[in-house]
């Protein structure tokens, strides 16, 4: 079965954000005043083959654990969905 | 003493070590792609400076999947020398060799000047001709050179003195202001606890001739070709 596999992987939330502050400020200085935090992540999209969606699961999340993130310094959350029927073709 | 600088697409300091070791510190140097699987017998790697794979993913995250890192990696467990600049260094953090990670420098900039660096630490093979708390002149060239690890970590680094570089200034000032990138506690190298792998992000070999503007860079080369020396004794 083809599964859809959604990866965000950001900095924990311990470690200062240069990059995410950075932008929060440009954001107030132009006038979105409201804003109150931003963290910045990298989004990973990807299709897979896999028994059930279980293993498709534990599959991506050791994809995270050993390439996708630096556990040392990112945290990271896995989504699995079921790819649509014409995505396999 | 023999030495191999290990070539990752992307290296772009590879040439400047092989010159640094090879034409003035009169090793033989040996290049050694990224592919091989087989790492000639050498006393020393280099894992020189760069942007291996773009780098892609993270600094270092594709490079430690290249063949050769698990030779590299055996090189270190048998007790052999290992040296990582820069991206090197990163790599080493990446491979697990070394404790930590690298994050973005804190000003967000990239930075390329010559740095001022406190020797912390003399026992090292890398170090042993150096005296406590000199300091050295030597460039550094990164975007990603915050080094980060967690309080336990740091800890272990400071207690059992595997700190071996710190950023400071002319006068061996160590503090937020001599502090460049952000690193924690001014990290700017680190040894492993068996002390034969040595990460740095300052380039010592591009201060390694009288005809560059500094030259302290080579005390790390003589300290290594002593330890040699004293090996073969």
């Amino acid at each position: 079965m083809k599964f859809k596999a959604k990866v965000l992987v950001y900095l924990k939330k311990s470690i200062l954000d240069a990059q995410g502050n950075t932008t929060l400020h440009a954001l107030k200085k132009i006038g979105f005043a409201e804003t109150e935090s931003l963290r910045i992540g990298k989004y990973f999209d990807l299709t897979l083959d896999a028994p059930s969606k279980a293993d498709a699961e534990k599959k991506v999340k050791l994809m995270a654990e050993q390439v996708l993130a630096n556990t040392v310094m990112e945290d990271f959350s896995v989504e699995v969905l079921e790819a649509p029927a014409h995505a396999a073709v | 003493m023999k030495a191999a600088v290990i070539v990752f697409p992307g290296s772009n300091c590879d040439t400047d070590c092989e010159h640094a070791l090879k034409t003035v510190m009169g090793m033989d140097v040996q290049m050694v792609w990224h592919k091989d699987a087989v790492l000639p017998k050498v006393d020393l790697v280099v894992i020189p400076g760069g942007f291996s794979y773009g780098d892609y993913l993270r600094t270092g995250a594709i490079a430690k999947f290249s063949p050769i890192m698990d030779e590299v990696k055996k090189h270190a467990e048998r007790g052999g020398l290992v040296i990582g600049i820069c991206n090197g260094f990163q790599i080493l953090l990446e491979s697990g060799l070394l404790p930590g990670a690298m994050l973005r420098n804190r000003s967000q900039h990239f930075i390329c000047k010559h740095v001022w660096l406190k020797t912390e630490s003399v026992n090292t093979p890398f170090t042993s001709q150096l005296k406590a708390g000199q300091l050295l002149n030597v460039p550094v060239a990164h975007g990603e050179g915050n080094y980060y690890c967690d309080d336990a970590t740091l800890k272990t680094l400071q207690d059992n003195k595997q700190i071996v570089f710190t950023y400071s200034n002319e006068k061996g000032e160590v503090n937020d202001s001599t502090n460049i990138n952000g690193s924690r506690a001014n990290i700017a190298g680190i040894c492993n606890a068996k002390r034969n792998v040595l990460g740095m992000m300052p380039h010592p070999e591009r201060a390694s001739e009288n005809i560059l503007s500094s030259w302290d860079g080579r005390s790390i080369w003589e300290s290594l070709l002593n330890q040699a020396g004293a090996v073969a004794k």
